[in-house]
C-alpha cells in the first residue's frame, strides 16, 4: 500500500495544483492567446500589461478597498459578538442557557435561501442596498459556527482563573476582555481566519446587495469581466482579477497553516 | 477571609448564592444578547416571514397582497421549477456520494505513517479557499471544449472528448468536478478523524488476525461513522443550495435567458434567485425557498432516523 500511496498523493496533488498555475499563467497571456489549440502553459510572449492595462478597464483599487473594508469589519463584528455569546454560553449559568444554545446551533441546518429573501426586504426597506451594511451589520450578532468553536475552547480555560479574578473584584465584563480573551487568542486566531477568508471570497450576499458599480467587491468584479463588453473577451483580465483575489488568501494560509487546519478540523467535529 | 468563602461557595450562606446567580443571569444574558437578537432578527424572524410571504405576491413596491396557495398550485405547472429539481437533483446524487468517497479515501491514503504530511495536506487543501469566483473562471477556460487544457490530451490520443459545459448532459457533472476541486475541508476534517481512532484497536484486531479490509470495515469506518455522518448532512444542506458557480458560468445575462443549453445549468437556487431579484417575485420565491427548506428537512430527518443503524457514538458521546 505504502508503494501506491506516495505516487497517489504526488500525481493527484499536483493535480490539484495546476488549475493555480492556470490561472496566474492566463493572467498574462494576450486575449488571443487564452483560446488557442494546443494550449499555452507558459504564456508567449508573457504579456505583463495586463496587470497595468486592468486598473484603466476597471477600478480594481477601489474594489480592493471596498473588499477590504467589508471583510474586516465584518470579520471583526462576528468574531466580537460570538466571543461574547461563547462566554455566556460556557462559562455563565442561567435559565433557558441550554435550549437557547442548541436552537442558536441547529440554525447551521438551516438553508440560508430560506432566510435570504425576507432578510432583503428589510434591508432593503431600510434603505441599506447599495451600501456595505447589509453586508457587515449581521456579523455583529454573532455566528452559530464560531460561537460553538469559541465555547469549546473557553470551557478548557481553566475555572480557578476567573475565580481569582472574581476575588479581586473584577466585574463579569472585565474577567471576559482581560481573563478570558487574552487565554482564547489561539482560538479566536483560528476562527478570525476562517472569518476574514469566508468574507473575502463571498459571493451571493455582494451580488444581491451592491448593485452600483463603485460598491462591487473583488468577487463581484470577476464576475463582472465575464460578460463580453464591446465585443472583446476579456478572459484575460477576468484572470489577473481572480489572482489579485487569491493572492491574499494563499499568503494568510502560508502564515498561518496550523490555524486554518485546526480551524477546518474543529468546524467538523462537533457530530 | 473573603478568599476563603468564594473558595468554598458551597459553604457559604445562601444570601451570596442567590446575589451570585442573580448577578451571573443577568450578565450571561447581556453576553448572548447580540446572539439572541441575531437568531430573532437574521434567522426565526425571516423564516416564518418567508413562510408568510410564500402565500402572497410581493414585489416589494407595493404591499404584499394575499394569494392563498396560489403560488404553490402554480409552482406544479412550471416547467421550469420541474427543470430546476431535476438539474438540482442531478447535482445532489452526483455530489454527496462523489465528495464524501472521495474526501475519504484522501484521506485515508494520508493517515498513517507518511512523510512530508504537511506537503501532501497543504496540496490538497488548497483548492478549497478558492473563493468560488476565481475557480469558476479558471475552470471555464479550464473545460473549454476546444482550447482547455482537460480536453488537450484527450484529443491527442484520440480520446472521444466531453464538450463539458457546453453539453447539456455534461453540464451537471463539469460542475459537480468543479466542487469536487474544492473538497478539502472535508479531506482535512476526514483526516483529523481517521487519526484520531487509537492505534490500540488495530493492533488488537491485528492480533486477533483481522486482515487490512477487514480492520478498515470494522474499526476505521465505525469509530469514524458519526463524522461521516455530519459530512453527510452538510454535504446535502449545501448541495441542494449550490448556486455561485452555476450562476457565474451560466447566470448573468439577462433573467429571461436560458441557464446554459436547454437550461441544462437551470439550479435551484439560480431559478429562485431569478425570480426573487430578476422579477421580483418574492412571494413565489418565499413558496420556492419553502418547498426546498421542507424537503431539505425531510431528508435530514430521514438520514437522523437511519443513524442507529451505522453511526457508532462513543460511550457517552451524544448526537447533537
Amino acid at each position: 500500500m505504502t508503494y501506491v500511496r506516495y505516487p497517489v498523493l504526488i500525481v493527484g496533488g499536483l493535480l490539484m495544483l495546476t488549475p493555480f498555475f492556470w490561472l496566474v499563467s492566463s493572467s498574462f497571456k494576450t486575449p488571443q492567446n487564452i483560446y488557442i489549440f494546443p494550449p499555452q502553459w507558459i504564456p508567449e510572449p508573457i504579456h505583463w500589461r495586463n496587470y497595468v492595462e486592468v486598473f484603466e478597464v476597471i477600478p480594481v483599487m477601489r474594489y480592493v478597498w471596498n473588499t477590504v473594508y467589508v471583510t474586516i469589519f465584518a470579520s471583526f463584528g462576528v468574531i466580537l459578538s460570538s466571543a461574547m455569546a461563547a462566554y455566556g454560553f460556557a462559562r455563565l449559568r442561567f435559565r433557558g442557557r441550554n435550549l437557547l444554545f442548541s436552537l442558536l446551533l441547529s440554525t447551521v441546518m438551516l438553508p440560508y435561501v430560506v432566510t435570504m429573501i425576507p432578510v432583503f426586504i428589510m434591508f432593503s426597506r431600510l434603505g441599506w442596498v447599495d451600501s456595505f451594511k447589509p453586508l457587515i451589520v449581521p456579523h455583529w450578532f454573532g455566528g452559530p459556527i464560531t460561537i460553538f468553536m469559541l465555547r469549546q475552547f473557553f470551557r478548557t480555560i481553566p475555572l480557578e482563573l476567573e475565580a481569582a479574578a472574581r476575588i479581586d473584584g473584577a466585574s463579569r465584563p472585565r474577567i471576559f476582555l482581560q481573563v478570558i480573551l487574552p487565554l482564547a487568542r489561539p482560538a479566536l486566531v483560528v476562527t478570525a481566519i476562517l472569518a476574514l477568508v469566508f468574507n473575502w471570497n463571498g459571493f451571493l450576499e455582494p451580488l444581491i446587495y451592491l448593485r452600483k458599480q463603485r460598491l462591487y467587491t473583488l468577487a463581484l468584479a470577476v464576475n463582472s469581466l465575464k460578460e463580453f463588453e464591446s465585443g472583446l473577451d476579456w478572459t484575460h483580465y477576468m484572470m489577473v482579477v481572480a489572482t489579485i483575489m487569491v493572492a491574499p488568501v494563499l499568503v494568510l494560509y502560508f502564515l498561518a497553516q496550523r490555524a486554518f487546519i485546526e480551524g477546518i478540523v474543529l468546524t467538523g467535529l462537533k457530530g | 477571609m473573603a478568599a476563603s468563602q468564594a473558595s468554598h461557595g458551597a459553604h457559604a450562606p445562601l444570601r451570596f448564592h442567590q446575589r451570585l446567580s442573580f448577578e451571573e443571569t443577568f450578565f450571561g444574558w447581556l453576553f448572548i444578547l447580540p446572539a439572541v437578537l441575531g437568531l430573532i432578527l437574521f434567522q426565526l424572524g425571516p423564516v416564518l416571514a418567508s413562510l408568510f410571504l410564500s402565500f402572497t405576491k410581493y414585489d416589494i413596491i407595493t404591499r404584499p397582497q394575499w394569494h392563498g396557495i396560489g403560488n404553490y398550485v402554480r409552482l406544479f405547472s412550471d416547467d421550469l421549477w420541474i427543470k430546476s429539481i431535476q438539474v438540482t437533483l442531478r447535482y445532489v446524487a452526483l455530489y454527496v456520494p462523489a465528495s464524501l468517497i472521495f474526501a475519504y479515501l484522501v484521506a485515508l491514503l494520508m493517515s498513517g505513517r507518511l512523510r512530508g504530511i504537511a506537503i501532501w495536506r497543504t496540496m490538497w487543501y488548497l483548492p478549497s479557499i478558492v473563493p468560488a469566483v476565481a475557480a469558476a473562471a479558471v475552470w471555464r477556460w479550464g473545460l473549454h471544449p476546444e482550447f482547455g487544457p482537460i480536453n488537450y490530451p484527450l484529443k491527442l490520443l484520440g480520446l472521444p472528448a466531453p464538450r463539458w459545459l457546453a453539453d447539456p448532459d455534461w453540464i451537471v457533472p463539469s460542475i459537480v468536478f468543479i466542487s469536487l476541486w474544492g473538497l478539502g475541508n472535508s479531506v482535512l476534517i476526514f483526516l483529523a478523524a481517521i487519526t484520531g481512532v487509537p492505534q490500540s484497536f488495530y493492533e488488537a484486531a491485528e492480533v486477533d488476525g483481522a486482515g487490512r479490509w477487514m480492520r478498515f470495515r470494522a474499526i476505521t469506518v465505525p469509530l469514524t461513522s458519526s463524522i461521516i455522518f455530519f459530512q453527510l448532512i452538510i454535504a446535502v444542506i449545501q448541495s441542494f443550495q449550490v448556486f455561485t458557480s452555476a450562476f457565474i458560468l451560466f447566470g448573468s445575462n439577462a433573467a429571461s435567458s436560458a441557464a446554459g443549453p436547454g437550461n441544462a445549468a437551470l439550479f435551484y437556487m439560480l431559478y429562485m434567485y431569478r425570480n426573487a431579484f430578476g422579477y421580483f417575485r418574492n412571494g413565489y420565491a418565499s413558496a420556492m425557498a419553502w418547498i426546498l427548506f421542507m424537503a431539505v428537512a425531510l431528508l435530514t430527518f430521514v438520514l437522523f432516523r437511519t443513524q442507529n443503524r451505522w453511526v457508532y457514538y462513543e460511550a457517552g458521546d451524544e448526537a447533537t
